[in-house]
């Protein structure tokens, strides 16, 4: 095991995200805070209560996961796909590591930043809202699970992209719907059955459920199976990286 | 000496179906300065990212110091440094940032200390808190060999290191391949300046559309396949060359002023004094006369011709 290897990747990756400190930790924070103006603040003050929670705690988890999805698939994407748009790949090509220990440094470096934000953002959120946590263990371990399986997406997307365009693709126009959809602001019981259907297939719905249940003690579906579909799509994006690097998918000639 | 590179039978063929590498064969002694010359897109760069684990070969293995390219990779890697031909740099980390993770990545513990040796020895040290970013393309280039000398390497890949690149900065690498060469690092370069692999490499390997060519220590290449020239400056200006003398390999230059022999430097007789006595049979008198020996790249410019161009 080339530790000092994983060692420089992450540091590497840390170190480019307190160099752009501003647009790591700042943004994040600042549209949380809005968000919190106009859905707890000003629309939440006239929903009534879903499931005995508040409304402006009930979005709370769903914000957070919001943002720690999007953050880890912009953050290990970029990361990985920078070193190809720079050609500096060489360096990492022709280093004695493995693809695990590759993984392993960008996608912890990812992670470890989204599991931040994530945090700052609960920590935010505490000026805005009265939040209590039932799960706190559950919780905890449901943030890094997520954060770890959506960085591995994020590195499996950036490994895919061949310009800046595929990089900003999918995180826009799939990501970002699905989570919206997903549950984030409103209890999927709130929809006409058909969409309740529709929902079901939407495996955002299974993250934020499974989150809320942490906080809540309660979720649209049960902690269980939200806890299976996240491990399995972090099953399927391993067996993708290992396919990716066996065969050096847009990775090598 | 014993071979720490073995390239047997090596074969690359792109997706596009270009051929880059056509069965080569080659051997790399532990210690030496090998130079590998060849015309753009010969395969020079396919065969160096083949070796260096960048390119995955589609025929043939490579073994480095025995350890096989593919299978044990890390073995294999960690004793490679490359310095690729295109000044792919990192732009926002300071320089002995970027030294310092090269180090890292090839799974060697920190040492300040010789990334400090390196860093001087490159005229980086003044540099080291310097963005990337903000450095000349020449410092750049310093940057990149210092990145590949940071995990202290056995071998060492140069692919075109002195294309655009200042007088000062070749002076100083030749200087520091030397010193390099002198502490047992094996020295594999590329280059289209001749001159280079004249002067400095030990063995000489001419590789064309995929395929080596030959491979062959320096000096018995340049006695083998050497022409030599005599070039005669004349008293009076000739209009050609003189029937009398045409069993030499005659021919004149600077508008008849000077008669130029070219003839076989491996032949045992050079022909030379009977030219010259037949000469002054002739009554055709001289002011001087030099002798010089054809250069590599007059060879390496004949090799690719004759490969049929």
């Amino acid at each position: 095991m080339n530790l000092h290897g994983v060692w420089a990747i992450y540091r590497f990756e840390m170190a480019r995200g307190l160099r752009t400190l501003w647009q790591t930790l700042v943004a994040p924070v600042l549209t949380t805070a809005l968000y919190f103006i106009v859905f707890g603040g000003a629309i939440g003050s006239r929903m009534q209560d879903i499931g005995g929670v508040d409304y402006g705690a009930f979005i709370v988890p769903g914000l957070i996961m919001l943002t720690v999805l999007t953050q880890s698939i912009s953050n290990a994407s970029f990361g990985i796909y920078f070193p190809k748009f720079s050609k500096t790949i060489f360096e990492i090509l022709s280093a004695p590591v493995s693809p695990l220990e590759v993984v392993t440094g960008y996608v912890g470096a990812a992670a470890t930043k989204s599991v931040v934000i994530g945090a700052i953002i609960l920590i935010t959120s505490t000026f805005f809202v009265d939040v209590e946590v039932a799960h706190p263990a559950a919780m905890i371990a449901f943030l890094f699970l997520t954060a770890i399986t959506f960085s591995l997406f994020g590195f499996i997307i950036g490994i895919w992209a061949e310009g800046f365009e595929q990089l900003s693709f999918i995180p826009i126009l799939v990501v970002t719907p699905l989570t919206f959809l997903g549950g984030a602001f409103y209890s999927i019981d709130m929809l006409p059955p058909l969409w309740r259907t529709v929902s079901l297939f939407n495996p955002v719905v299974y993250l934020v459920s499974g989150f809320r249940w942490s906080f809540f003690g309660q979720g649209d579906v049960s902690i269980g199976l939200s806890l299976g579909l996240t491990a399995a799509f972090l099953g399927l994006c391993l067996v993708i990286v290992t396919w990716m690097f066996r065969t050096g998918y847009r990775l090598k000639a | 000496m014993e071979a720490v590179i073995r390239v047997e039978g090596l074969g690359k063929t792109y997706k596009s179906g270009l051929v880059a590498l056509d069965h080569v064969d080659l051997e790399v002694k532990r210690g030496e300065i090998f130079a590998l010359l060849g015309p753009n897109g010969a395969g020079k760069t396919t065969l160096i990212s083949v070796v260096c684990g960048i390119v995955n070969p589609t025929r043939g293995r490579v073994l480095v110091d025995g350890h096989d390219v593919v299978r044990e990779y890390k073995a294999a890697r960690k004793k490679i440094g490359l310095v690729p031909q295109e000044l792919a740099t990192d732009a926002f980390e300071s320089v002995v940032d970027t030294v310092t993770f090269s180090r890292g990545l090839f799974g060697k513990a920190p040492n300040p200390g010789h990334i400090e040796q390196v860093l001087k020895s490159l005229s980086l040290w003044d540099k080291r808190k310097s963005k990337i970013i903000e450095l000349s393309g020449g410092m750049k280039r310093r940057v990149l060999i210092a990145k590949a000398l940071a995990h202290e390497p056995e071998i060492l890949f140069l692919d075109e290191p002195t294309a655009g690149v200042d007088v000062e900065l070749r002076r100083d690498m030749w200087k520091l391949i030397g010193r390099l060469r002198e502490t047992g690092v094996t020295i594999i370069l590329t280059t289209h300046y001749i001159e280079e692999a004249e002067e400095m490499a030990d063995r000489v390997g001419v590789i064309d559309k995929g395929r080596l060519i030959l491979v062959e220590e320096k000096h018995a290449l340049m006695r083998k396949l050497g022409k030599r020239k005599l070039t005669l400056t004349l008293a009076e200006p000739l209009a050609a060359v003189p029937a009398a003398l045409g069993e030499w390999d005659l021919s004149l230059a600077d508008e008849g002023h000077s008669l130029v022999y070219t003839f076989d430097a491996k032949a045992e007789r050079t022909g030379i004094p009977s030219l010259l006595r037949k000469m002054q049979e002739e009554g055709i008198a001289f002011s001087d006369l030099d002798a010089s020996k054809s250069s590599l790249e007059d060879i390496f410019v004949d090799l690719v011709r004759k490969d049929g161009r």
